[in-house]
């Protein structure tokens, strides 16, 4: 009886360990079959296409696409409007991730010393950022700093300032609304880090004299790093990556570029200037400096032990 | 007491300029047109209208956008919930070769700035023939949404205990009622959480809109209509202010409802 019945035990069993290992291949098939036309394919053409002489003449078909090899990228580097974009792109990125951190953290500290209800206030006024669309935001901080009928310009009486006229104060403006927009995340992540935090060891700290400052610096920070480094990182990839905001508050980059970032000027040269190649071979300088930063996160979280 | 004084007036002024923005927001929607113009703004108004509102949704056809915005939010949330919810599982439940390998690139490509792939997107709808359409939209929001709502339903999934699926396997249920009738109902909290991800990501979406819808300006979404408000001589504050709250408050609600799930699928997202 067990003889005859082990043959089809044995041809059922390894029926289901094939189907095991096809399952996830097929489970895997539907978002490969996005993922792979829509997203790894454009990034191939975008290497591609910086390596093109591609204008408007090509896109009509009118002239042939010539392989230009590396002058995309020799026309740009020799260009100092490229760097001058590229310099503003980090030092706007850097200066708003800084004060994102900065106001994110100190407020993820206030939140552990404030009373239930003040807790909740600042909570629901950071959620109400947050979710509010870059598009919106962009429209109501014009709104407060315009020109003529803006609230803050009436209250300063200084009618007829125009605040995107100039590059610095443009600059500060949208880094205003981004860090508005961002400092929610890193507040609620940070504070969520603080309260898993054992409390055992604050008290430990306290017993052994250190005071709020100190204790603050020597373990609470040590203990978060895992959740800081992936705060710094998410800040870092969003704000290099601004568009709408500068796009829209600015007019396109501001007045003779000035405010341009790398993502504005890749879109501006593709798409007004109809400079494909150029574009391309701009979109490819950001990609390759946001490889970078996710190299490093990934090896601080290989660093960090964390099992995949 | 006193020693929590000082903190909580602290949180309550910096949640007051916080909220300030969109305060003002709602409130420049209700006021009437004169009282926008006027020389001596006040915070508050004592004859709201909803005239700017009705200009908006009347004259503008904004009505339209706000459907459009919504149909390519809501497939982009569909049709990503499902794919990554198929791939979540593969990469949870099943050992296989380049599992991790996999893992580390759904990781990159959220990482991978989707803004340069502006170029050749273009041109790849434009042979597609699918410029001006919502369904543009709809495809590259699917594929931007798909990595970050396959690594965050990760951690959901995995948080479902293998012995659920083994008792189901020995109650005879195949392998796709475990999945449909027993996983999918498990991890709807993670879905939603999700969910908002890729709501706000189409919803928000201004760059492939203003790329993808050249002429068609019937097919336009909320953030590029909006645009329509601003003219050269004055802009109409009234009205952008109108079409702002109308576009902010779908997402504020979404937000407000899923928040705690957003906050706990964010950390287990960042978390492994």
């Amino acid at each position: 009886m067990t003889a005859i019945d082990a043959g089809p035990a044995v041809a059922g069993r390894a029926r289901t360990r094939k189907g095991r290992q096809l399952a996830p291949l097929w489970m895997l098939l539907p978002a490969a079959a996005v993922l792979v036309p829509l997203f790894v394919y454009p990034i191939y053409q975008l290497g591609l296409l910086s390596v093109l002489d591609f204008r408007q003449a090509q896109v009509s078909g009118g002239q042939p696409t010539r392989f230009v090899g590396l002058d995309n990228y020799a026309e740009l580097m020799s260009a100092p409007k490229f760097w001058s974009v590229l310099w503003a792109t980090v030092l706007f990125a850097a200066g708003c991730v800084v004060v994102t951190l900065a106001v994110g953290a100190a407020l993820a500290v206030l939140l552990t010393k404030v009373s239930r209800w003040a807790g909740y206030a600042l909570s629901l006024a950071a959620m109400a950022a947050w979710a509010a669309p870059a598009m919106t935001g962009s429209t109501v901080w014009m709104f407060l700093f315009d020109t003529n009928l803006g609230l803050v310009n009436r209250v300063l009486g200084w009618e007829g300032h125009n605040w995107t006229y100039q590059r610095f104060s443009a600059f500060a403006l949208v880094g205003a609304v981004v860090v508005w927009h961002s400092f929610p995340f890193v507040m609620v992540t940070l504070y969520a880090g603080i309260k898993a935090l054992p409390e055992q060891v604050l008290e430990a700290a306290q017993l052994d004299g250190a005071g709020p400052w100190r204790s603050f610096w020597s373990v609470t920070v040590p203990m978060l790093r895992p959740v800081i480094a992936i705060v710094v990182i998410q800040s870092i990839i969003w704000d290099f990556k601004i568009f709408t905001q500068i796009y829209v508050m600015t007019n396109g980059g501001g007045i003779a570029g000035q405010n341009l970032t790398l993502n504005v000027y890749a879109y501006q040269q593709a798409f007004a200037s109809s400079e494909y190649g150029l574009g391309s071979a701009i979109g490819v300088v950001m990609m390759l400096i946001l490889l970078a930063v996710t190299l490093v996160y990934l090896r601080m979280l290989r660093r960090s032990g964390e099992p995949l | 007491m006193s020693r929590r004084l000082f903190p909580n007036a602290v949180a309550l002024i910096v949640a007051l300029v916080v909220a300030f923005p969109i305060y003002w927001m709602v409130l420049s929607a209700l006021k009437p047109a004169g009282e926008i113009q006027s020389a001596s703004p006040v915070p508050w108004t004592l004859h709201p209208t909803l005239s700017s509102f009705q200009r908006v949704l009347q004259v503008n056809d904004f009505g339209r956008y706000f459907i459009n915005s919504l149909i390519v939010a809501l497939a982009v949330v569909a049709l990503s919930g499902l794919v990554a919810f198929l791939a979540a599982v593969a990469l949870t439940r099943f050992r296989f070769r380049f599992r991790t390998t996999l893992l580390v690139l759904f990781l990159i490509a959220q990482m991978v700035p989707i803004e340069a792939l502006t170029i050749p997107l273009f041109f790849l709808v434009r042979d597609l023939g699918a410029l001006n359409t919502l369904f543009s939209l709809i495809l590259v929001h699917f594929a931007f949404t798909l990595p970050l709502a396959v690594w965050m339903l990760r951690g959901f999934v995995a948080a479902i205990p293998d012995e659920i699926e083994e008792a189901a396997q020995l109650d005879g249920a195949s392998r796709w009622q475990i999945l449909w009738r027993i996983l999918f109902p498990l991890v709807a909290p993670g879905l939603a959480a999700t969910s908002v991800f890729s709501f706000i990501t189409a919803w928000n979406d201004f760059l492939f809109a203003r790329t993808f819808i050249i002429s068609a300006t019937e097919n336009q979404t909320l953030p590029m209509a909006l645009l329509v408000f601003f003219k050269p001589d004055e802009n109409d504050w009234g009205g952008i202010m109108a079409a702002s709250v109308l576009m902010t408050v779908p997402v504020l609600i979404f937000f407000l409802l899923v928040q705690r799930r957003l906050v706990s699928g964010l950390a287990g997202a960042v978390k492994d």
